[in-house]
């Protein structure tokens, strides 16, 4: 049998980094990417992979694109045939406070991250139906969960996750597919390498582990919410964030 | 009563929209629906609430998903009646399918009403509430936001949206004394339930703990208790009114 396959949406990032190598173990993975077409960058990041040992796929799509969506769909049925997991974590911040957030930064998170969510999930899942089989899994956030300053746009994307996969959950949960969320905490990437040394230690000193996470931490919950012996936990959201919230 | 006071109702003219209006008007100069109503049934909706002893409610016509729409009519208000004191985000829309037959234009619908409408409408206020020092903004989610629903990904993802807007904004403006919270109620007897199959109602209700419906006013009551000027410790919350049918 031929090894099950896996999309990461946002898999060039620094979480998607992480979470398409630790797939690569046990799944053949491909990697969404968007970034205007600057497809040179993507075939870098690929020959970086495959230097370290790891063999990935590379799918280009605008992910708040619902006919692209629908063509990396195909393009992936007719590579592989099937789709077994799919990842849903490609995200944007816009930071800003409501008083100053404007229209466009807004509806651009709101695309990005969450619209991205039903164009992938939508595509995909009648693929997964179809084999009776499927785990799909979506990266909210800590700030989701809790709320945070200058981020109306972004938590307001990422705790829609919630409600759109405990309803998903309920629905396919008889169909062999799971549906759950991942809320991370603070995690060490690029996205958090432009944040002042002051602020990041103030971060730190709210944390009860005492440090930031490691997005392989954040890849090892997607690897076990992932795996076949997981079928049982469907609707669940699984918090890594080293305490900062319960 | 706080009567140079304004408060403002998304949706305002539905059954929650109306029992929330009427339930604010004893507490506010002016209390206004906001809505999209054809024709002239939103003067005929003022002039009904008006003869029921509720002199102060008015309806204006808008559209929350158009951000353009809501600065003017919004800025109108303030420049007319004053300071925005409470806001209720109440406006919100269903479109059921399961996800496997949703199309995108169902997605978008109802994303566009419950969620970056809500954006569009709490962005006009904010500024008022600020420069006053003082503001409550109530968001209407759902007891489907919390527990999901068969068919309502959608509806279910708007709704929950709210949870982290709410909070987000809450953070943002205590500071400046305006509270931010949300409501969640399960199951109203309002037009859209009777709409639904007796046989389908019955199971609903047989669900739900209190083994019935909540009343339209019970929702309102909730919305004055958290405007209340007394609730001002009170933001970033969320209260559930569902009678017992969800329970976190």
């Amino acid at each position: 049998m031929d090894k099950m396959t896996a999309i990461v949406t946002g898999g060039t990032g620094g979480i998607g980094s992480a979470i398409c190598q630790r797939l690569t173990r046990d799944y053949k993975v491909i990697a969404c990417y968007f970034k205007n077409g600057k497809h040179d960058e993507a075939k870098r990041w690929q020959d970086e992979q495959r230097q370290a040992g790891f063999d990935i796929d590379i799918v280009y799509a605008d992910m708040a694109n619902f006919a692209d969506c629908e063509k990396l769909t195909a393009l992936v049925m007719e590579r592989y045939g099937h789709i077994d997991v799919l990842i849903n974590n490609a995200g944007i911040t816009c930071d800003t406070t409501l008083r100053k957030m404007t229209s466009l930064q807004w509806q651009q998170v709101i695309d990005a991250n969450l619209t991205s969510v039903f164009n992938m999930t939508r595509n995909i899942l009648p693929v997964m139906i179809e084999r009776n089989y499927g785990r799909i899994i979506t990266i909210s956030s800590i700030n989701g969960r809790k709320g945070q300053i200058g981020q109306c746009n972004y938590a307001a994307s990422k705790s829609a996750m919630f409600g759109f996969s405990k309803s998903l959950a309920q629905e396919v949960a008889r169909k062999g597919i799971t549906v759950n969320t991942i809320s991370p905490g603070y995690i060490e990437t690029p996205m958090l390498a432009d944040v002042k040394e002051e602020v990041l230690n103030g971060i730190i000193a709210n944390i009860p582990v005492g440090r930031l996470g490691k997005s392989s931490e954040v890849a090892e919950a997607v690897a076990f919410l992932a795996s076949v012996d997981s079928g049982f936990i469907t609707g669940a959201n699984l918090d890594v964030n080293g305490g900062q919230y319960m | 009563m706080k009567a140079d006071k304004l408060a403002l109702i998304t949706g305002g003219t539905g059954d929650i929209g109306t029992a929330i209006a009427k339930q604010l008007s004893p507490m506010f100069g002016h209390v206004v629906a906001l809505d999209i109503l054809p024709g002239n049934q939103g003067e005929l909706w003022q002039a009904s609430v008006n003869e029921q002893g509720f002199q102060n409610v008015m309806f204006r016509h808008m559209d929350v998903t158009s951000f353009e729409q809501c600065e003017a009519v919004i800025g109108k208000l303030i420049a007319e009646f004053g300071h925005v004191e409470v806001l209720v985000n109440n406006a919100g829309i269903t479109r059921d399918a399961v996800f496997n037959k949703m199309t995108k234009q169902q997605w978008d619908e109802v994303l566009r009403v419950n969620l970056d409408g809500m954006f569009n409408v709490t962005r006009q206020v904010v500024e008022s509430m600020r420069n006053q020092m003082s503001g409550r903004i109530v968001n209407i989610s759902s007891v489907n936001a919390q527990k999901g629903q068969f068919s309502q990904a959608n509806y279910a993802a708007s709704k929950s949206g709210i949870y982290g807007f709410t909070k987000s904004l809450a953070q943002e403006l205590m500071s400046k004394q305006i509270t931010v919270n949300s409501i969640s109620p399960g199951y109203v007897n309002t037009r859209l339930m009777k709409g639904i199959r007796p046989d389908i109602l019955q199971s609903i209700i047989d669900l739900i703990p209190a083994k019935r419906l909540a009343e339209p006013e019970e929702i309102a009551w909730v919305v004055e208790f958290l405007v209340d000027e007394k609730s001002r410790y009170i933001t970033g919350s969320n209260l559930s009114v569902n009678g017992g049918l969800h329970m976190y």
